[in-house]
């Protein structure tokens, strides 16, 4: 059991400033620890820096002063290269917007993070592929073109794409905000069975009350700073 | 890390697919650049070596003779006390020598065994008139060995009538057709020859030579060396020319001063003799080059702005990438894929319509009094011209994706993903 007491993001003295069009620090010495197996949603007000947060924890922002660790390795001082791994193998995203790549099926979108990494073969990744799907109860849909699927079925897609190289972590920005309620239903129950069953460690940033309520642990925050967590 | 091209190939087939239209019109743009320019280059060489060939292929690379000229050791010169004066002699005539060389057999011998040499064939210069009726025309009879002739200087080429091999025999001549047309010379008719020393001597015409040249067919005839020694009553040894033709057509100035001075004769090189040809040809293949390598510039702008456009339309699909963990250097791999694909495919294709037009170029009927043995347009199939065309559109493709790939490996998702 000592091994869901380990941290698996851990952010330290966070500051980060945008320039334009003046000078305006939006994150203020934010610090916060995450640990295995925790489903952890971040709240706060439109423009309290809780989606810039995000995406400096994805590593795909390195504009900023601060230490990051991920997985116990300080990742603040990496490359881009060296980055772009990391959210390969230890990162699954979830975004509001930008689902699947309407070149390819359904199924080519699981598979592409995992083809990537090129840790399993094709046909291995194809199986593991499906079994992702079916979780979501996707799998019907396998050989569909991305574009011929609706809101709520991309998104169940996108959070499959994301479990496909097993991460230490999923991250969510808004990943219910575009989806009526039917369906941002459907997609939080996934979450939740994904923290229950597969005891997965997420991280997502919401607006929608409801949804929080649901997590495990909530970090609010406003202006910049992290308030409550 | 293993690079994972075959991933890199598959999304930038996707991308092309999705596309289709933009990138099938892209790889159009090289392909008939390529096309034009294997085409272009393949005609325009054909003809230069066409034209080139109308004297370049008869012109011996060195021709060894022993020209009429003053010797140039006056006696005057050779007595001491007057060598360092300026001495100043009035009407010198040209020495008595000989117009044949002497020692020739060892002389081909040598040539023959030198590695530089291709082949040596031995010739005779004769002025003669020609008896027609009481009229006597000026020409000059060439004596020939058939057989080097024809292999080394393509001499069948030009015989347009008639049957070589006939010259072989004694007493037999092919006359060039302006020639032969001013004596209403038929083939099988006898003409009579008066050589400049007074031997009459008759004559079987047995072909007509054409050059295109037309002065030089006004003037030349051929017939064998054992005939035009026996007509000047010369010793079968008699030769006034020895024409060789090198390997290499460069060397042929140096070896021409080289050899000069260890026979003790004149050598005059095929570049001496003819430079203009040179510069012409040069000057052609400039400028099939110049307007081929255009062609080829423009299709790469082309291809700019198709890549410049499906990254623009596909910063979606490239922030996506990135997100789930494409570095920067993927993205870029995965645009000079695309450049260099729709390079490889419109220049696979234009080399292939870039042949198949000079096919077509090589049907084309292209005939002139001037060129007899020209039935069609000139095509020259260099396997150069393909490889420089292919090599160019390789690179210019190259350097058209290189600024779109950079810009989309450039790409910040955040700035996408946070920007709707």
């Amino acid at each position: 059991m000592s091994k869901t007491k380990k941290t698996v993001l851990q952010a330290e003295n966070i500051d980060k400033y945008f320039y334009s069009p003046v000078k305006n620090q939006v994150l203020k010495q934010v610090s916060f620890t995450i640990n295995r197996g925790e489903f952890v949603s971040v709240v706060g007000k439109s423009g309290c820096g809780k989606s810039t947060l995000l995406y400096i924890l994805s590593t795909m922002d390195t504009d900023y002063q601060g230490k990051l660790h991920l997985d116990q390795e300080l990742i603040s001082d990496k490359n881009h290269d060296h980055l772009a791994r990391i959210r390969n193998e230890k990162i699954g995203f979830v975004f509001q917007f930008h689902y699947l790549l309407n070149e390819f099926s359904t199924l080519e979108n699981v598979m592409i993070p995992g083809l990537k990494l090129g840790k399993y073969s094709r046909e291995e990744l194809e199986h593991r592929a499906m079994e992702k799907l079916k979780i979501f109860e996707m799998e019907d849909h396998a050989l569909k073109k991305a574009n011929q699927l609706s809101g709520g079925q991309k998104q169940r897609v996108a959070i499959a794409r994301a479990l496909i190289n097993d991460p230490l972590l999923i991250m969510g920005d808004e990943p219910t905000g575009n989806l009526d309620k039917k369906n941002s239903d459907i997609v939080f129950n996934k979450f939740k069975e994904l923290a229950e069953e597969f005891n997965q460690t997420m991280l997502i940033v919401t607006h929608d009350p409801e949804f929080a309520a649901g997590t495990h642990r909530i970090i609010e925050m406003e202006d910049g700073r992290v308030i409550k967590s | 890390m293993k690079m994972k091209w075959s991933l890199i190939f598959e999304i930038s087939t996707a991308l092309m697919l999705a596309r289709f239209k933009q990138t099938a019109i892209a790889a159009v743009g090289v392909l008939f650049s390529i096309t034009m320019f294997v085409a272009l280059l393949g005609f325009m060489n054909g003809l230069n070596t066409m034209l080139d060939g109308l004297v370049l292929n008869r012109t011996p690379h060195i021709r060894f003779y022993n020209e009429i000229k003053p010797n140039p050791n006056q006696p005057i010169d050779q007595k001491g006390e007057f060598a360092d004066g300026w001495n100043v002699i009035r009407s010198i005539k040209p020495s008595t020598s000989r117009l044949a060389i002497h020692n020739a057999s060892k002389i081909i011998q040598d040539l023959e065994e030198d590695s530089r040499v291709l082949g040596v064939s031995r010739k005779i210069s004769s002025q003669v008139f020609f008896n027609v009726g009481t009229i006597d025309l000026t020409g000059l009879v060439n004596g020939i060995d058939v057989e080097k002739e024809t292999q080394l200087f393509a001499f069948s080429d030009y015989v347009t009538a008639g049957n070589l091999e006939e010259l072989v025999q004694n007493n037999t001549i092919i006359l060039g057709k302006g020639l032969a047309d001013r004596m209403l010379a038929d083939i099988g008719d006898v003409i009579q020859v008066t050589t400049s020393q007074g031997n009459r001597i008759q004559l079987k015409v047995v072909g007509y030579y054409q050059s295109g040249l037309g002065d030089y067919d006004n003037a030349n005839s051929f017939a064998s060396i054992a005939t035009v020694q026996k007509m000047l009553g010369e010793p079968p040894s008699f030769i006034t020319d020895i024409q060789v033709k090198l390997k290499n057509l460069d060397l042929a100035p140096s070896m021409a001063r080289e050899l000069e001075s260890i026979y003790g004769i004149d050598a005059d090189d095929i570049q001496t003799v003819n430079a203009q040809f040179e510069t012409g040809t040069q000057i052609r293949s400039l400028i099939s080059y110049a307007v081929g390598i255009t062609l080829l510039v423009v299709s790469g702008f082309g291809i700019y702005n198709i890549l410049n456009m499906m990254i623009y339309e596909k910063l979606d699909t490239i922030a996506i990438l990135k997100a789930i963990g494409f570095s920067g250097s993927d993205v870029n791999r995965i645009f000079i894929t695309i450049a260099l694909t729709i390079g490889l495919v419109g220049g696979t294709l234009g080399l292939l319509f870039g042949f198949l037009a000079c096919l077509g170029i090589d049907q084309v009927p292209f005939e002139t009094e001037a060129l007899p043995t020209i039935k069609t347009f000139p095509v020259d199939y260099n396997p150069q011209y393909y490889l420089i065309g292919g090599i160019f559109s390789i690179i210019t493709t190259y350097l058209a994706g290189y600024f779109p790939a950079k810009k989309a490996s450039g790409v910040d998702p955040v700035d996408i993903i946070r920007g709707k």
